[in-house]
């Protein structure tokens, strides 16, 4: 029995789900944060494995922008969630539903 | 100098458009005398470029200004020539000189300024629409003058009956339009352009006969709007809603001669219809008779002169119609100026008496306003055609034509003959019971002589009224060859060729009017105005009710068919249809906004299943699942 | 036989981190168990031969990353317990079915490729290497690798705007000694 990219393309879609799940599941504005932060991950884990699978380096090259877009994504939004934060005394993200129609 | 005559319509345009945006800061008098000064300024540039044709050195000119829908290829022309010329010295002749007296009439109003700027606009409309070189600006002239027309009939708009004088002129003159225009497209059809020249000379070859007198039917449609004839002549009395100097524009100068002068203008298309002319020449003497009949009970100072117009104009319309313009367009000329005097004589008399205009609480003003008086009886002479002053050589030299042609216009001479009968005696009832006899205005009047500006035109239109007849007697055709270079494509109907002739028929018609004025004196020059009662004064005095049957017949099914239409049609149809779709959208969006939660992570949820949805179909289209 | 024995063990603990993540009611727990599911990630690079990138995701998302969350938790603060009722109408039924749904059909589609086709991975001895990515990094994708450091830049100058500006302008800075 030999690894094959199929094991880590199925526990990537687990992931991928579970933190689609945490994004719709979770008022917490930092564990939906976390949440998107774990469907990058799975992503990541998808390029890496059909990189290795079809023997090009690239995969390996587009996970290291993703993860660099990641970073600079967690400081913003994190900056954003603190000045909420500060306003609003609240990370419950459906406390602000100011745009309802 | 015909490089100018662009000018003639300019000036007056021109002093309406500052008087309109500045004639309050103006004032009074300042406006009026502005007004005047263009008028008379149009009257000064005629003169200098018609004076070529009297002495035979000009030829009719066409002068284009610009082009104006080059894709129709019409251009914006002006046509000078003699019938042009003739026009607009009455218009602006007399033009300037009722816009001299309504600088004293219109003395005190709050409008001043707003007045002299509609009675320029009459006037510039007036002269583009005799001025114009082809049927296009012919037409925006006749439109301008049913605007300006309304503009001043219902200029006293507080006045409810004013207003409804405006619209009914207005809506009257929209019928004959609709003739005109019609007649327009039907030329425009059968030569491929509207330029009176081509049209004019070509007429003969391209037209058929069923052609030219549809064309020519429809242009009398026109004419009997704009000229009050019958049956559309039911606006011009009303039309005494307006100011007085405005009805002596109206009657005498522009508006109600422009359906006489289109018709001698189209003079060759006529030519080209004899059932077309018997038309005309017979609804022409028609009106006359009509009219005259109703002038006689009138008891209103200026509705028996209204009447007495579209009685005049009936001449006029007779004349041209059996195509003896010469004597119709002559017959134009003498009424602008006697029926000119006599409205500006009828608005001295009520200036006189603070607003009164019921004749029968006038009567001995003979001693209070001499000028106005004696003027008036010159007036009075002319209208009713007593030799030697202006009516009784033109209104002759139209009823000798007749007589010269004969037949069918044989029996129209008759009635032309009678009515000229009834001019004179409501004329001689008019005067009597304006000026002789005793006074029967109220204790609290006091009636006095206008101000100069006032007599001045009085005197200046008297003296026009005693002598323009010289301009054309049997002995001296003068008028006739002046304006032979307009008429040369026609045939015109002149008056027996044998002077003894026409002696006995002017003699003829000089007898009927001195009996009609002797019987007319005798019975109002008394103590006591006679009792006008009995079966025919009633009627006549109503006008025959034709403004009632006409509500009966046409406003009234005309309003119920509006209401029907803003009921059925606007109110529930268009307003249905324009509600229907606000609700529509509005439901719409109510629907819609019930998604917009507020909640970020519903609208994850719709993504996330708007992923899915997609990415199912995506495999099963790839055959993958 | 041994890479499947750790894959496995991993691949339990990256579940479990994320399940962790997922149903802790406090955020601290959540970020615990992300953390724990992205070091079996930088295993699983390892056993792709991706060393470069594990490296990279060890330094950045459990080094960097989850530090800079631990610390918003804690500024935001530790001991709020998070409310789990839930307020939207149908949104959890829907949240569960979308994960179940998306993970099934992915897994489904990929079950035939995966179990008949490619058993082995093609080319076993590629090695991602500092060398090997730096070479396509710098050879191929220079300009959007340049690209990412202005991306950097504003976020950084980003993150200091809000922290630094609010609605009526600068936010005073306090020295401490209650002077500003």
């Amino acid at each position: 029995m030999t690894l094959t990219a199929g094991w880590f393309m199925g526990l990537a879609a687990v992931l991928f789900a579970l933190g689609g799940a945490g994004v719709l599941l979770r008022r917490n504005a930092l564990v939906m944060f976390m949440s998107i932060e774990l469907m990058l991950n799975a992503v990541n884990l998808t390029f890496v494995a059909a990189s290795k699978a079809l023997g090009q380096i690239e995969g390996q090259v587009a996970t290291l922008f993703v993860i660099v877009v990641a970073a600079a994504e967690v400081t913003v939004g994190l900056a954003i969630i603190v000045a909420i934060f500060h306003n609003r005394a609240s990370a419950d993200v459906d406390e602000f539903a100011e745009l309802k129609g | 100098m015909t490089d100018l005559i662009w000018l003639l319509i300019a000036l007056p345009a021109l002093g309406a458009a500052v008087l309109v945006f500045f004639g309050r800061r103006i004032g009074e008098p300042a406006a009026g005398w502005l007004a005047t000064a263009t008028v008379a300024g149009s009257f000064a540039v005629a003169v200098a470029a018609g004076a070529g044709f009297v002495t035979g050195d000009l030829h009719p000119t066409t002068i284009d200004l610009f082009s104006w829908i080059p894709t129709l290829g019409v251009d914006a022309t002006l046509l000078w020539d003699p019938l042009a010329v003739t026009m607009t010295f009455v218009v602006t002749g007399v033009g300037a000189l009722i816009h001299l007296y309504a600088i004293g009439y219109m003395h005190g109003d709050p409008r001043f300024g707003r007045f002299f700027a509609y009675l320029n606009l009459f006037i510039a409309s007036m002269l583009t629409l005799v001025l114009a070189g082809n049927f296009a600006v012919m037409f925006v002239g006749w439109e301008l003058v049913g605007l300006s027309s309304y503009l001043l009939i219902s200029f006293w708009f507080e006045k409810p009956s004013a207003a409804a004088a405006g619209k009914k002129a207005f809506i009257v003159n929209r019928i004959g339009d609709w003739g005109f225009l019609v007649a327009l497209m039907i030329v425009f059809a059968a030569f491929g352009t509207l330029d009176f020249g081509t049209v004019f000379e070509s007429a003969p070859e391209v037209l058929s006969v069923g052609t030219a007198t549809a064309i020519t039917l429809l242009l009398l449609v026109g004419a009997t709007g704009k000229s009050a004839q019958l049956p559309l002549y039911v606006w011009l009395p009303d039309a005494m809603e307006g100011p007085t100097p405005v009805s002596a524009l109206i009657h005498a100068a522009t508006m109600v001669t422009a359906g006489v002068y289109m018709i001698a203008r189209t003079g060759a298309l006529f030519e080209l219809a004899p059932v077309s002319q018997a038309v005309v020449a017979t609804v022409g003497v028609l009106t006359a008779l009509f009219a005259a009949t109703i002038a006689i009970s009138q008891r209103d100072i200026k509705r028996v002169l209204a009447y007495s117009t579209i009685s005049q104009i009936g001449y006029m319309i007779f004349g041209v119609g059996m195509a003896a313009y010469t004597a119709g367009m002559f017959h134009l000329v003498t009424h602008a100026f006697f029926k000119a005097l006599l409205f500006l004589g009828a608005g001295s008399v009520i200036h006189a008496l603070g607003g009164e205009q019921d004749m029968r609480k006038m009567g001995g003003l003979r001693k209070v306003m001499p000028v106005t008086f004696w003027t008036m009886v010159i007036a009075w002479l002319a209208i009713s055609g007593v030799f030697p002053l202006a009516g009784f050589w033109s209104k002759d030299e139209i009823l000798g034509a007749a007589f010269a042609k004969g037949g069918l216009y044989t029996g129209l001479w008759a009635i032309g003959l009678f009515t000229a009968f009834l001019t004179a005696f409501y004329m001689t009832r008019w005067l009597a019971m304006t000026f002789l006899g005793q006074p029967r205005w109220s204790d609290d009047a006091h009636p006095h002589e206008s101000p100069w500006v006032m007599t001045g035109p009085l005197v200046v239109l008297a003296l026009a009224s005693t002598f323009a007849g010289a301009l054309n007697t049997p002995w001296r055709l003068a008028f006739e060859h002046f304006l032979e270079p307009s008429f040369e494509l026609v045939t015109q109907s002149l008056p027996p060729e044998n002077i003894g002739v026409v002696v006995a028929l002017a003699g003829l018609s000089l007898i009927l009017v001195l009996f009609g004025i002797a019987v007319a004196w005798r019975r109002y020059t008394t103590a006591e105005l006679p009792a006008e009662a009995g079966r025919f004064w009633y009627v006549t005095l109503h006008g025959y009710w034709i403004d009632e049957v006409y509500g009966r017949v046409f406003v009234l099914p005309g309003k119920a068919l509006s209401a029907w239409f803003a009921r059925v049609l606007d109110g529930t149809v268009i307003d249905g249809f324009v509600n229907g779709l606000g609700r529509t959208v509005r439901g719409f969006g109510a629907a819609m906004s019930t998604l917009q939660s507020g909640w970020v992570r519903s609208y994850a949820a719709v993504f996330g299943v708007g992923v899915l949805v997609l990415l199912v179909w995506t495999l099963v289209r790839g055959g993958v699942i | 036989m041994a890479e499947v024995v750790v894959f496995v063990v991993f691949a339990f603990a990256a579940l479990a981190g994320a399940f962790v993540m997922l149903l802790a009611r406090n955020p601290v727990y959540s970020a615990i168990g992300l953390l724990t599911t992205m070091f079996s990630i930088a295993v699983f690079y390892v056993l792709l031969d991706a060393h470069f990138v594990a490296a990279i995701q060890v330094i950045i998302y459990t080094g960097a990353v989850m530090t800079l969350f631990m610390f918003v938790i804690m500024m935001i603060g530790v001991d709020r317990d998070e409310d789990t009722s839930e307020r939207i109408p149908y949104q959890r039924p829907i949240g569960i079915v979308l994960a179940v749904g998306f993970a099934a059909v992915i897994v489904a589609a990929g079950s035939g490729a995966w179990v008949t086709g490619s058993a082995s991975f093609a080319t076993p001895d590629l090695n991602g290497t500092i060398e090997a990515v730096a070479d396509e990094l710098f050879g191929t994708w220079t300009i959007p690798f340049l690209g990412t450091v202005f991306l950097l830049t504003i976020a950084a100058l980003g993150t200091i705007a809000l922290a630094r500006y609010g609605p009526t302008g600068p936010r005073p800075i306090d020295d401490g000694e209650g002077r500003t």
